[in-house]
This record gives C-alpha cells, structure tokens and sequence, in this order.
C-alpha cells in the first residue's frame, strides 16, 4: 500500500506537469486575495492539493521525502504562532492585540502588512494541517514494527 | 429573472443528487455524489454572488474533503453493502426537520432585502469606511482579517487542533504504543 506506485504513465506525466501549476495557483490566491476572491484558507487548501496529487500518484514514502513529516508538524505550528506572533507585536508597539495599525508609520499601510501576515499564517496552517490529515488517513493501519 | 432561473436548475440538480444519495448503496458513489453536492452548493454561491465562500467551499468541501472521505473508505473492509435496516424514524426526522425549516425560512427576510436586519447593523460602516482606509478591494479579506481577526485565529487555532487530533489519532507511533502496551500486559498476565 505504501509504495503503490501508479503503473499508468499518463497519471504520473500529468501529475508532473500539474504540480508547479497548482503551486503557483496556491500562491496567486494566496498574495491577490486582497484584490479578488480568495485568502489564506483556499490557498493552502490548493497548496495542499498539489502535494497530496503527488503523494497519491508517486505513492507516500516519495510523498514523505517531499515534506518530511516532522516539518510538517513544525510548520503547523509555525502558521498559528505566526498569525499570534502579529497581535503580540503589535501589544509591544503599544497597540491592542491585533490591531494593525501601529505595524507601520501610516495605519493603511500597517494594516495591509497584517493582513498579508496573518493570511499567510493562516495558508500555512492550513495546508500542512490538510497534508498531515492525508498522510494519517493513507498511512492508517500500517503497523511497522 | 435569469438569476431565478439558473437558481431554480441548481436547486433541483441538488434535489436528484440528495435522493442519489439516498438510493446508492455503494460508498465510494456516496463520497463521489456529496462531492457533486457541494460543487453544487459553490455553483448556488456564486450565483448568489458569494465568491469568497464558494471558493472555499470548492476547495475544501468538494476537493480536499471527498480526498480524505475515499482515504477513509479505502480502508474500511470491502465487499460489505450499506444496508438500510429501517427506515422508518429516519423518514420521521427528516420529515419534520425539513418542516421546522420551511416554516423558519418563511420568517427569514426575502433574499437581497436591504432593510433585513444583517445589512442595517455594522455592515453599512464596513462597507464605506474599509475602501478609503484599507486601500483593499476585497471587503471580505478586510472583515475576515482585521474586523474579525480574533475569530480568523480561533478558526485558525480550531484547524490546528483538529490535525493535532487527527495525528494523535492515526498516527502509526500511537499505534505502537498501544501494541506495546498490550504486549507488557500480557507479559504482565504471565
């Protein structure tokens, strides 16, 4: 189950062009969801589809070597500490928590730095909360001793 | 009028793929028919102008969640049909749930009401004052980020904590705990 790789050639050729793509698809919803429809939460659910494509295609260990586990797990936390990171630093500019304004010499400015962090936190939580669920489910019930 | 129409044709699609549902007896077409559900549900939002939550609606209800559901299914043993035993108290609930609905949704304001209760409270001051002071096209990232940026981190937070409990859950390393303790048990037992 673990190394099922696909024997089908057509699988694994689209699924190589796709994942660069997708990847970048992930980043444009990510970085324009000021402008369009779009934001932290789509865009690591997109980004995740792109890793999950390749670990369902090329099979779970390959998956694994291109996020390694334990990086996924750090980055889960990464992504919340970086959108609460945001409002502690703006308690320290003498500001409420989470309040975006002080970020920056002019409060628009200040809060489309926010809001781009706290986004990205969010993309990052996200998409490796969505990847570490595939893994758990593909990789139930194997046992290694 | 063409609003009302393309409407009317997405709810009824709706419609045949929940009685689908209901007839399949197959899993795996259940996960493949909820997943034309809410791509269904995201094509509604869009028609009802609601970009944002359709976006992530597709994403999430009708990509990364029909994933995860054939994952579960793929691990559950095969050959075993889902049988319907009795149906009876199940047609009672559904029956009088849909009832206390209509009779909830014939109370709601009509759909675009502009004096419905939703859009006279803070919304109108989102909407006049995120333009000029935001610089940011997008209402709906201003009130998702900044006005309500402590619920964006209790869901965020609430995200986190559903892996965490996924990964404590399945994860192979509690599994061998757990073989391992029933091991010393039994040494135990000796």
């Amino acid at each position: 189950m673990r190394d099922k790789i696909s024997s089908s050639p057509v699988l694994s050729v689209v699924s190589k062009i796709l994942f660069a793509p997708i990847i970048i698809f992930g980043l444009y919803v990510q970085f324009h969801g000021d402008y369009g429809p779009g934001g932290g939460f789509q865009a690591g659910v997109i980004v995740a589809a792109a890793f999950i494509l390749y670990s369902m295609i090329f099979g779970l260990s390959k998956g694994e070597t291109l996020v390694p586990i334990m990086i996924n797990r750090y980055l889960m936390c990464v992504g919340v500490l970086l959108y609460a990171g945001v409002g502690i630093v703006s308690i320290f500019l003498d500001g409420m928590y989470l309040d975006y304004n002080v970020l920056s010499s002019d409060p628009s400015t200040g809060q489309h730095i926010g809001i781009i962090l706290v986004e990205l936190g969010v993309g990052i939580t996200v998409a490796t909360v969505m990847i570490a669920l595939y893994h758990s489910f593909a990789s139930f019930g194997e046992i290694n001793e | 009028m063409n609003f009302l129409l393309i409407n009317f044709f997405l709810v009824s699609l709706l419609l045949v793929t929940a009685f689908f549902i209901f007839k399949t007896t197959s899993l795996i077409s259940v996960v493949a028919l909820t997943g034309a559900f809410t791509l269904l549900c995201s094509a509604i939002y869009v028609n009802l102008d609601a970009v944002d939550v359709a976006f992530t609606e597709a994403a999430v209800g009708s990509g990364i969640s029909t994933i995860l559901m054939v994952m579960a299914a793929a691990k559950l043993p095969e050959g075993k049909k889902n049988k319907l035993i009795n149906l009876f108290p199940s047609i009672i609930l559904a029956v009088s749930i849909s009832l206390i609905l209509i009779i909830i949704i014939a109370n709601l304001p009509l759909l675009g009401d502009p004096n419905a209760p939703i859009h006279l409270h803070v919304v109108p001051e989102y909407l006049k004052e995120s333009k000029d002071f935001f610089h940011i096209p997008n209402v709906v990232t201003n009130i998702l980020a900044s006005y309500r940026g402590f619920d964006t981190l209790g869901e965020t937070i609430v995200i986190f904590t559903a892996g965490l409990g996924v990964i404590a859950l399945l994860t192979s390393n509690t599994l061998n705990r757990k073989t391992n303790f029933k091991k010393n048990n039994k040494k135990n037992e000796r």
